[in-house]
């Protein structure tokens, strides 16, 4: 597609207000009085009536024409954003993104606002503003939304009484000031009536503003393109003859000859080709703007992969890995304190772990109340760490560079939506020049701290069973760990080892060593390892600081261990082929203090959720 | 006041939403593992098609095309796919339900709704499970049906391709959460927000070839409660008394044939039919036997796994 025609691109709206401000019937007959929807959808909507509506058969139930679902209409309610098409008088084309009105579906509301340019928002002249009107500005104004069109609706309902008109003006009009909104267009409207939507109220003398439908029309939205270059990489482009990197141009202009860069590289590159297919044949463009797609061909090779950022090259952003963020939390589960999250941004995709909660935000009155966490549609502002330096920019400068999600890694939800503030460090130059690398680097890089978790027992007690669904949990709470396992040490590391008291004393202190080192690489170091003697696990637990050494009892008879016999080791032990067998031929000293004592009786999924707890990492 | 589609020129509009279904193509190749785009032959996928290799121009299409052929495709159809497979090399897999076919479920035995169960929706899922495709990329718009309004451009299937409406992932800016437990597959719907205007616009500019049964043509034709069921093969029933008669139709969607109600219109050429739909502003799928059983059906049967 070869752009022509620069000033008739899509305007973007969200439309919202409270339950009951008739917003249906508002849409409905911008809709429908527009010729945006097929005629027999209208006419259906002259017989189909549903419980409790009050519009006599014969005529059209606006609302109708816009509910979607049918758990919807059995409900009478919206549950879901829905996507329509407005054609409006001067030509252009507005694409309608209906948001649910109560208070649950906030979140539906925060995903309608986040890709637009101005938002319809309802008022019953009735009932005055209420709190989800202005819950749905501060989340609109949050989400970035600069333009406003207030509704005011049933203005027949009060006589077109303009002090109401005016008090409901002011009060939005305070409220999106204190939310930096500063362009808000209020209209007197009778929906159900159809005064002032589509076409000038003729009844109204003192108005002589624009009708709802000259309002969206006259609106001037602002592009991206005068910002500096931006395309997030989505993918690496090959044929024959073209190695080249595709994504959508989130800001600025690309053009033959741009110096750009990725992000974090010092190397710049120009731009040799922007290839596109129009029709049958392969054509080259003079330039890309913000908002389309593009195929972009460098003079040279700089290793590039999907999840890069391109920058022109005298203004690129900074990576970093600590950052300043709202969040709108999505999730039912509340937000967890150090728990790694899988951070998305377009096809940026980074484990980020929350490192503090800064405040929550009350929507209707802009106050930053205490808060440790945040919940289901709560608005907060936190700081959070990722797993690698990204390139994320101030979300005010750049939607598609600044938004982020926040993914729970096991269940896949989508439990948050953030918008950056700004990076709190520059990672790159502080890894590089200001600091050795040291464990709270390394753990800050992994996102949570390094632990070591001892496991001791009697062979068959059922510690490596334990171990293994510990590292299987952590790893889907994205924490690095590690199984250190006595079977695999005995092959390699201490394979000249022997089973003596001696011997196993050797063992263990290699392997106490071992985990040493992995802790210091900030990992969580699971041991399993039958080390039977109280001594060596006391010289073992010396090496490290009193937190980060656990030490875990897995308690299970010696009878049900040599009933289990996994290895087939007891019946050794029973015909004195193995003489050092711990518990039969040779001690084992249970621990006396040990942090954590485990029943090896149980199943290994409730053990683990035990030593998960009791290390606070679930 | 009125202002009718015939009114509006959209240039930057169009290019809007071909720059969104291009950054949809790519997206679904490079953040999944096994990415199947779902071929109908009907206009949607033509522009589809089109779009995909648009995506990834100059290369090729980096995933397969699935067709679910029921056997009751327009004669034409057919030839239009193989003849488009072979001149884009496409890798096209048909997907059958034999099974259905076997035990003979046609449209006329077992009822529509049925029929397109057993030979469309439980075909697809089992076309995706045997490919073991975790994204589907469909042609559908959120313009055709009611419940496809509040449809997600990347869509989530739990186990079994189940669409649940209340589990769907919010979606915010350019940035989709690929994530995918237990099971759950992704469908992609790249054209989402076009009209069948903008697909027609489209065919236009980009001067597509589609399927010759959009246009009016003199076509044998048998009229069964006001709709005009074209006589494609001999396997069409007639009742006692029933005589095709050849009249100058043309069809606005595509689908089985017994199944898809052609309408008389002048409309020869690409430019006719869009001055012909300015003028028409019927919905889309007014045409389609399969959807008219009660609104809310096809709410019904995405949830069962339909597209």
């Amino acid at each position: 597609m070869v752009v022509t025609e620069p000033d008739k691109s899509l305007i973007r709206v969200v439309t919202c207000g409270s339950v009951d401000d008739g917003k249906s019937t508002l849409l409905g007959r911008m809709l429908a009085e527009t010729d945006s929807l097929p005629v027999d959808i209208v006419e259906a909507a002259r017989f189909t009536r549903r419980t409790g509506s009050a519009v006599p058969v014969g005529e059209i139930d606006y609302s109708l024409v816009t509910d979607g679902l049918e758990a919807e209409r059995d409900q009478g309610i919206t549950i879901d954003v829905a996507y329509r098409h407005l054609y409006l008088p001067s030509g252009r084309r507005a694409v309608l993104a209906d948001a649910p009105g109560h208070e649950q579906y906030t979140r539906n509301m925060a995903v309608a606002a986040s890709t637009a340019d101005v938002a319809i928002l309802l008022a019953d002249a009735m009932r005055g503003t209420r709190t989800q009107t202005h819950r749905h500005l501060a989340v609109c104004a949050l989400m970035g939304v600069r333009h406003i069109v207030l509704a005011v609706n049933k203005m027949d309902g009060v006589d077109w009484d303009r002090t109401i008109y005016d008090t409901i003006t002011a009060e939005v009009r305070e409220s999106a000031a204190r939310h930096d909104v500063h362009d808000v267009i209020s209209v007197p409207v009778s929906a159900l009536t159809g005064v002032n939507v589509t076409s000038r109220a003729t009844e109204i003398d003192w108005y002589d503003g624009p009708c709802m439908l000259e309002a969206l029309d006259d609106l001037a939205v602002t592009s991206p393109v005068a910002q500096p270059f931006r395309m997030p990489v989505q993918i690496v482009l090959r044929s024959a003859d073209f190695r080249g990197y595709g994504g959508l141009v989130a800001a600025g202009t690309v053009a033959v000859g741009s110096k750009v860069k990725v992000a974090d590289s010092a190397q710049t590159a120009v731009v040799t080709r922007l290839l596109a297919l129009h029709g049958e044949d392969s054509i080259e463009l003079d330039a890309v703007p913000a908002g389309m797609s593009a195929a972009i061909e460098l003079d040279r090779d700089l290793d590039i992969t999907r999840g890069d950022l391109l920058a022109s090259a005298d203004d690129a952003p900074v990576p970093a890995d600590r950052f300043s963020a709202e969040l709108v939390w999505l999730g039912e589960e509340p937000l967890a304190h150090g728990r790694s999250y899988t951070l998305r941004s377009g096809p940026i995709d980074v484990p980020a772990t929350v490192t503090a909660v800064r405040h929550r935000l009350d929507v209707t009155s802009g106050a930053e109340l205490a808060a440790r966490t945040l919940g289901m549609n709560d608005v907060g502002r936190v700081e959070f760490a990722t797993g690698r330096a990204v390139p994320l920019e101030p979300y005010r400068d750049c939607h598609d560079t600044g938004g982020f999600l926040l993914c729970d890694r096991v269940t896949g939800d989508t439990v948050a939506a953030g918008l950056t503030r700004f990076s709190l460090r520059r990672s790159a130059n502080v890894v590089q020049h200001d600091f050795t690398i040291d464990r709270a680097a390394r753990q800050a890089l992994n996102g949570h701290d390094g632990k070591v978790l001892w496991f001791t027992g009697l062979s068959g007690s059922g510690k490596s069973t334990v171990a293994n669904e510990v590292a299987r949990t952590l790893h889907g709470l994205g924490i690095r760990s590690y199984v250190l396992d006595g079977d695999s040490v005995r092959h390699g590391l201490s394979k000249d080892l022997g089973f003596t008291p001696e011997d196993r004393a050797e063992n263990v202190r290699r392997v106490a060593e071992v985990a040493r080192l992995m802790l210091d690489a900030g990992i969580v170091v699971l041991v399993s390892l039958v080390s039977p003697f109280r001594s060596d696990r006391r010289a073992a637990r010396s090496l490290f600081e009193e937190d980060d050494f656990v030490e875990i009892f897995v308690d299970t008879p010696l009878e049900v261990c040599i009933q289990r016999d996994p290895k087939g080791l007891y019946a050794k032990a029973a015909d004195g082929s193995l003489p050092n067998m711990s518990g039969v031929g040779q001690d084992y000293e249970p621990p006396t203090h040990a942090d954590l004592v485990l029943d090896g009786q149980r199943s290994p999924s409730e053990n683990a959720g035990d030593v998960l707890t009791a290390v606070g990492l679930a | 006041m009125s202002t009718t589609h015939a009114q509006i020129v959209e240039g930057r509009a169009l290019a809007d939403l071909e720059a969104e279904a291009i950054w949809v193509m790519r997206e679904t190749a490079a953040a999944f593992a096994r990415p199947v785009l779902l071929y109908s032959i009907g206009k949607d996928s033509t522009v589809l098609l089109h779009l995909a290799r648009k995506a990834f121009h100059p290369g090729p299409i980096p995933f397969p095309v699935m067709h679910i052929d029921t056997g009751w495709k327009f004669r034409e159809m057919i030839a239009f796919r193989d003849a488009t497979a072979a001149r884009l090399g496409l890798d096209l897999r048909i997907a059958t339900n034999q099974r259905g076919r076997d035990e003979g479920v046609t449209p006329f035995t077992h009822g529509t709704q049925e029929y397109t169960r057993i030979m469309k929706t439980v075909a697809l899922r089992e076309g995706l499970d045997a490919g073991g495709f975790d994204v589907a990329i469909g042609g559908s718009r959120r313009d055709e049906e009611k419940s496809r309004a509040k449809e997600r451009i990347f869509s989530l299937r739990e186990s079994g391709h189940r669409w649940e409406p209340r589990k769907q992932r919010p979606e915010f800016w350019h940035t989709v959460n690929s994530s995918l437990v237990g099971g759950q597959t992704m469908r992609a719907f790249p054209i989402s927000n076009w009209t069948e205007l903008d697909v027609w616009r489209y065919v236009a500019a980009e001067e597509l070839d589609v399927v010759p049964l959009y246009f009016s043509a003199p076509r044998p034709v048998v009229e069964r409660e006001g709709v005009l069921v074209m006589v494609d093969d001999d396997r069409l029933p007639l009742a006692p008394g029933e005589v095709p008669e050849i009249r100058e139709v043309r069809f606005r969607t595509l689908g089985c044939y017994p199944l898809t109600g052609g309408v008389t219109s002048p409309a020869y050429t690409v430019d006719e039919l869009i001055a012909e739909l300015q003028v028409n502003n019927m919905s889309e799928r007014s045409g389609r036997l399969i959807d008219g059983e009660g609104s809310g059906s096809m709410e019904r049967k995405k949830v069962e796994g339909y597209f």
